[in-house]
């Protein structure tokens, strides 16, 4: 079936993936494909439908219609084989702040089925990895924002996912701590292979992380390709990609962003922060 | 001839079934473990910050002592051979237990506003399992009051029953308890979505629920509506159970075996719904 093995060769495929919430198409009839070992991009501003693509592919939410699979598997009849294969950051805080670094890892090493013999060195490795050995035993709610997210890296990577699904990563982070998060990004990309699917508003970290970005705007998507061609297709291979995301989505960036969603970010950003 | 079939017959037994029993033990072994794993987190808080449990104990220790103290005098309540502090004793305990569970709900909401829950949404772990240990940890919680209310009743004379059987017995009805009520409130947490409308909803059910069961007066004494409540409150059960297995001469009048069975039934089916609605918390 020549259609089941264009499934196979790309990581994540989606056909008309579409999401809707009353009226509202938060994801309208997204076709997009994800290569194996690449950093791919969602940019856009909130509410562009960024974090409901995210939650439909890590089997969250179900789509409205359409279809799509992740590494191989349908995202709705084989939910179960593509949460084996993945691991998932959400944009907000997702560390446990009344357990230890160690904790938090150690529960999800349970989850994940790693065999009890490996568990241990797991998680003092994944600690390591993202630099939070010396923090391994104090409670996550006295670490820095920076720590906190690489301690969820850290919990998402621990069972080696095929494909990593980072949702904003460094919101709410000083530009140094994000600086830190990108290296072990790149790291882990460059150490384990594995492919990441990101979403972020920050264009220069699009710019300097993903090997392609896709711009959404109001649940399309609306240009894909590398940061470079991009700039070359609005006719200025020297623009920045800020410039290149005003002249495909308006300059309208303020839109989208309910009252629910705004105290998310901004309660993420606090406990971050 | 034969010898070679019956090994051939064997090798098709073994190559067509050995796999679905591997399977389904697996399965249940994988949901038992994940369970654990789950009561074993929410235990792991508790140890780091054990403040909840104290001032949980305040409430079942004024009932017990104040309440319980004052209507034992009166004896203005029929409880036939029993004082009343004896009666109302098992009724405590299952009242303080409810009072943790029918809270316990909300941490799903916390956990949702934060992004908790999706991470244990996006791994391999069975719904149901999910459930089944944030009822277990409450049960832990509830294990922890049992403790207290069997202190002040050794202080109030009450008579307790110390074999083991029955100490076993008492332990599996308050794990039940907290199981029942705490997937409950998980799942009325999962329908209600925030922390207003739960809070709301928990403080106008506990109050009922308390009170149309036998803990603190027997059935006999209610009004007909009243005792027709009570017979579908799972609450009844667990009193009934406990009164039999906690003292010294205690009666159940349904029977153990029918209050644990009810109990029983009522968990899993609580688990299961609570399990299918889970995953609607993020949504």
């Amino acid at each position: 079936m020549p259609g089941d093995d264009a499934m196979h060769n790309s990581i994540v495929q989606t056909q008309g993936l579409t999401r809707c919430f009353g009226p509202l198409r938060a994801v309208d009839a997204i076709t997009l494909t994800v290569e194996a070992g690449e950093v791919f991009g969602l940019v856009g501003p909130n509410g562009a439908g960024k974090t409901t693509m995210i939650k439909m592919l890590t089997t969250l939410l179900p789509p409205t219609a359409g279809k799509a699979s992740v590494a191989g598997f349908d995202i709705v009849r084989q939910a179960a084989n593509v949460r084996r294969c993945i691991g998932y950051v959400p944009q907000v805080l997702s560390a446990d702040g009344t357990l230890t670094g160690y904790e938090n890892l150690l529960i999800f090493a349970k989850l994940y089925d790693i065999p009890r013999s490996e568990r241990e060195q797991r998680v003092r490795d994944a600690l390591a990895f993202m630099g939070l050995s010396d923090a391994a035993d104090k409670l996550v709610r006295n670490y820095s924002g920076g720590m906190i997210r690489r301690l969820e890296i850290a919990q998402s990577m621990l069972h080696h996912p095929m494909i990593l699904f980072l949702d904003e990563p460094t919101i709410g982070l000083d530009p140094l701590a994000r600086k830190v998060v990108w290296e072990h990004i790149e790291r882990l990309r460059a150490d384990y292979g594995v492919t990441i699917f990101l979403t972020t508003h920050y264009m220069d970290e699009a710019d300097s992380l993903c090997n392609r970005v896709a711009i959404m705007h109001l649940g399309k998507v609306v240009a894909l390709g590398t940061p470079a061609e991009l700039k070359v297709s609005i006719g200025n291979p020297d623009a920045t990609l800020d410039e290149v995301f005003t002249h495909y989505t308006g300059d309208i960036l303020e839109s989208g962003g309910s009252y629910r969603e705004t105290s998310r970010t901004r309660r993420t950003v606090y406990k971050l922060g | 001839m034969r010898l070679l079939e019956q090994g051939a017959l064997s090798t098709s037994w073994a190559s067509v079934s050995q796999p679905f029993l591997e399977r389904v033990s697996s399965t249940i072994i994988r949901f038992v473990r994940t369970t654990l794993t789950i009561a074993e987190l929410e235990a792991r808080k508790l140890r780091h910050d054990p403040t909840e449990l104290l001032t949980r104990a305040v409430q079942p220790a004024l009932w017990l002592l104040v309440f319980g103290q004052v209507f034992t005098q009166t004896r203005a309540i029929p409880t036939g051979d029993l004082r009343y502090i004896d009666f109302m004793a098992p009724g405590i305990l299952a009242q303080s237990i409810l009072f943790i569970a029918i809270f316990h709900g909300i941490s799903i909401i916390w956990e949702r506003d934060l992004g908790i829950v999706h991470k244990f949404l996006v791994s391999p772990t069975p719904r149901a399992a999910l459930v089944l240990g944030k009822a277990l940890s409450a049960s832990v919680r509830g294990l922890s009051q049992a403790i207290l209310v069997y202190t002040l009743a050794l202080l109030l004379h009450v008579k307790i029953s110390w074999s083991p059987l029955a100490l076993i017995g008492v332990l599996i009805t308050i794990i039940l308890e907290a199981a029942i009520f705490s997937s409950f409130s998980l799942i009325v947490a999962c329908l209600v979505k925030t922390r207003e409308r739960f809070m709301g909803i928990g403080q106008m059910l506990t109050m009922p629920l308390f009170f149309a069961s036998n803990a603190i007066y027997p059935v006999s004494l209610m009004p007909g509506w009243l005792q027709a409540i009570s017979h579908v409150n799972p609450l009844t059960y667990e009193v009934d159970a406990l009164r039999a297995l906690m003292l010294v001469g205690g009666t159940s009048a349904y029977g153990i075996g029918s209050d644990l069975g009810v109990l029983l039934a009522v968990t899993v089916l609580l688990v299961i719904l609570g399990g299918r609605l889970y995953p609607t918390v993020v949504i």
